[in-house]
């Protein structure tokens, strides 16, 4: 087990230091020019030399990468060129924010997908099983920012059940709370449907499966089978989508961010982007792929766990 | 006579619903199993005998539907259990051999956890069932069990996952076990020596056994008695020594010569009965293997053979068994 876990994490670094790099190109190639976004086009052409030497704009790119990657591993991104903070501090400031969204909106929405799952599998083409698939299929079809924006007219404006705007009194936990219940209502709803849909299908594959009729022909408790036997195989392909979908949920969260005006990633990448501040823009991306990475290499790991076949392999 | 069966199944016929039509895999199937018998079943691939079994254990696809017939087991109907109740009898009184053994075992737990589990009954601590399961295994011939419990069943061949599922259904010291072709995985030394192993266990535990195998040397060696299926019905059975030394059925003979342990000469291509297996969707009328049989006679095409005794311990479902072709009205009648 231990060896899977050194072979996947040098995985994972070889695949962040190619997405890191293909990145630092990317932002290149966006058009503007970020002396000139700071300095204004009236700048004098020795104050813009001045300050494109001081980020080292004038070396060859591998060498601007390969500095960047250098500065990185220092826990150096830069200078924000507006607030002259340093960029890991702003983007470290903003990552609990979103990984807190992400994580309980994943959170609440695998474990109602799973049970619906579950249960769809369990009592296949029942009355429960079709109102489930439907549902999960309008679930699946609703975009997050529909479902923010209207689950904020609603609860918040109307019925003033939850808060419209922010993430809480800081050290208030259960303010914190209750400021997630409609952004994290936002982004989890289509994956209660998606998972739900995923895990029935593998149970369903799986309680047809030799090793389970085996298990029934010893008579053992079909709950027994279903949870211990057959769920824990029939789990493993929506761990590997839900660690994939890390990057959805990114995604779903830079707009619910802004929808329900709470700090993080997503508000912090919208904002430096319409201010061309490059800097912060790398940074938090930057972390959005950490993020990423480390949420696929979890993913895989996990099955590892789950699976002995996984871990031997090769 | 009856009352001393383990199991006894009267006229049963399954039949699959499929896109064509109900795929009719058994038609009016009987065959009893005495206590301490050794029972044989042989036939071509597709003949129905996986679905038989699976019958009797009540696990059958969801496809399938019993239309007919008993499953008595010590004379009480499998058919009307409750299902509470069938799985109070599953792995205790009837546990099962399924027939591949690369499927057999869940793939994420380990074999000594899977053991331990199909004990759960038992009120013994985990060290004691563990302990059990160590001796089963050791009995099947896998050596340093201790260990092997602690691994995955990825980590075992075939061979050894297939003696695995023997010795699980063994561990309860069932009344009948059921053998889905437990030795096909098998190389031929491996084979004997499993073969012995069942005859002693089965000796000690005083089980009877449903064996199933295309085999037909592996049937003469270990059963009592033999089942020949053809097409989802019983054509001949009987004691081992009568079925094989005077078959009576033509299908019998036939695959009794292209039994490879019959053929002296080294030779590629194994023989086979020539033909195929009748569509089971639209069974044709008449005897069910008139197109394959070479010794067909014009009733075959438009009367079924029913069921005759040859002996006491013999009797087989073939025209050709009446002395007098224009007697058979008569005892159709009579039957
Ligand atoms: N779930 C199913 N749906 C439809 N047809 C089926 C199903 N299971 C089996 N059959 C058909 O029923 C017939 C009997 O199948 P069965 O598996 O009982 O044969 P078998 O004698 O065990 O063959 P083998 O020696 O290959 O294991 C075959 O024609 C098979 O194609
Ligand atoms: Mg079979």
């Amino acid at each position: 087990m231990l060896s899977y876990i050194l072979r996947r994490t040098g995985l994972a670094l070889v695949i962040t230091v190619l997405a890191v790099s293909l990145l630092f190109v990317i932002i290149h190639m966006i058009p503007g020019d970020p002396v000139s976004t700071m300095l204004g086009p009236k700048a004098s052409p020795e104050l813009r030399a001045a300050l494109e030497e001081r980020m080292g704009l004038n070396e060859p790119l591998l060498i601007q990468i390969g500095l960047f990657f250098a500065n990185m591993l220092r826990g150096d991104l830069g200078i924000d060129v507006f607030s002259n903070r340093q960029v890991t501090d702003i983007v470290l400031g903003q990552v609990p924010y979103t990984l807190t969204l992400i994580l309980t909106s994943i959170g609440w929405s695998a474990i109602i997908g799973i049970a619906l799952g579950c249960y769809s599998a369990a009592n296949r083409n029942s009355f429960g099983d079709r109102l489930t698939g439907v549902l999960s299929v309008s679930m699946i079809a609703v975009p997050a920012f529909v479902v923010s924006l209207y689950s904020l007219l609603f609860f918040a404006v109307t019925l003033k059940w939850f808060p419209a705007i922010g993430a809480g009194e800081p050290g208030d936990f259960g303010d914190q709370l209750w400021h997630l219940v409609l952004p994290s209502l936002a982004i989890g709803l289509s994956w209660v449907g998606y998972i739900a849909r995923l895990v029935r299908a593998s149970m369903l594959e799986i309680m047809g499966e030799g090793h389970v009729r085996t298990a029934r022909a010893f008579g053992l408790p079909e709950r027994w089978i279903t949870y211990r036997y057959a769920l824990r195989l029939a789990i493993l392909p929506t761990v590997t989508v839900i660690g994939v979908g890390m990057g959805f949920l990114l995604s779903a969260a830079v707009f619910t961010e802004i929808v329900f005006s709470r700090p993080g990633l997503g508000k912090l990448v919208i904002d430096s982007i319409t201010t061309r501040n490059y800097p912060v823009v790398m940074g938090s991306v930057l972390f959005s792929t950490l993020i990423f990475v480390a949420s696929t290499t979890l993913a895989d790991i996990i099955n590892a766990l789950l699976d002995p076949r996984l871990r031997s392999a090769r | 006579m009856p009352d001393t069966n383990v199991l006894d199944v009267k006229n049963l016929s399954v039949s699959y619903s499929t896109p064509r039509g109900d795929l009719k895999a058994l038609r009016n199937v009987s065959m009893a199993i005495g206590q301490k018998k050794i029972v044989g079943i042989v036939g071509e691939s597709g003949c129905g005998k996986s679905t038989l079994i699976s019958a009797i254990i009540r696990l059958m696809a969801n496809n399938a539907t019993v239309h007919s017939g008993e499953i008595l087991f010590h004379n009480s109907n499998l058919l009307d259990f409750k299902e509470r109740e069938m799985r109070a009898l599953r792995g205790i009184d009837i546990s099962m051999v399924f027939q591949d053994p690369m499927q057999t075992h869940n793939p994420v737990l380990t074999i000594g956890q899977q053991m331990i589990d199909i004990q759960y009954r038992d009120k013994l601590s985990k060290s004691k069932k563990r302990q059990r399961a160590a001796e089963m295994l050791s009995l099947v011939g896998i050596p340093d069990a201790q260990a092997r419990l602690n691994q995955y069943p990825y980590e075992f061949s075939g061979g050894m996952r297939q003696r695995i599922a023997i010795a699980m259904a063994l561990m309860a010291k069932p009344d009948l076990l059921i053998a889905d072709e437990p030795t096909t995985a098998l190389d031929a030394t491996l084979e004997v020596q499993i073969i012995k192993r069942l005859e002693e266990l089965q000796e000690e535990i005083g089980c009877s056994i449903l064996f199933i195998s295309h085999h037909l040397g592996v049937i003469a060696e270990l059963c009592d008695e033999v089942v020949v299926m053809y097409a989802g019905e019983v054509v001949e059975q009987g004691s081992v020594r009568d079925v094989f030394h005077s078959p009576a059925h033509p299908y019998t003979a036939a695959l009794l010569k292209c039994d490879p342990g019959h053929i002296k000469e080294k030779t590629r291509n194994l023989p086979t009965i020539p033909g195929e297996i009748p569509d089971l969707v639209d069974v044709p009328a008449g005897c069910i293997f008139q197109d394959r049989c070479s010794r067909k006679v014009p009733q075959c095409q438009v009367k079924r053979p029913l069921f005759e005794a040859v002996n006491e311990q013999h009797s087989v479902a073939c025209h050709l068994n009446n002395k007098n072709a224009d007697d058979s009205d008569h005892k159709e009648a009579r039957g």
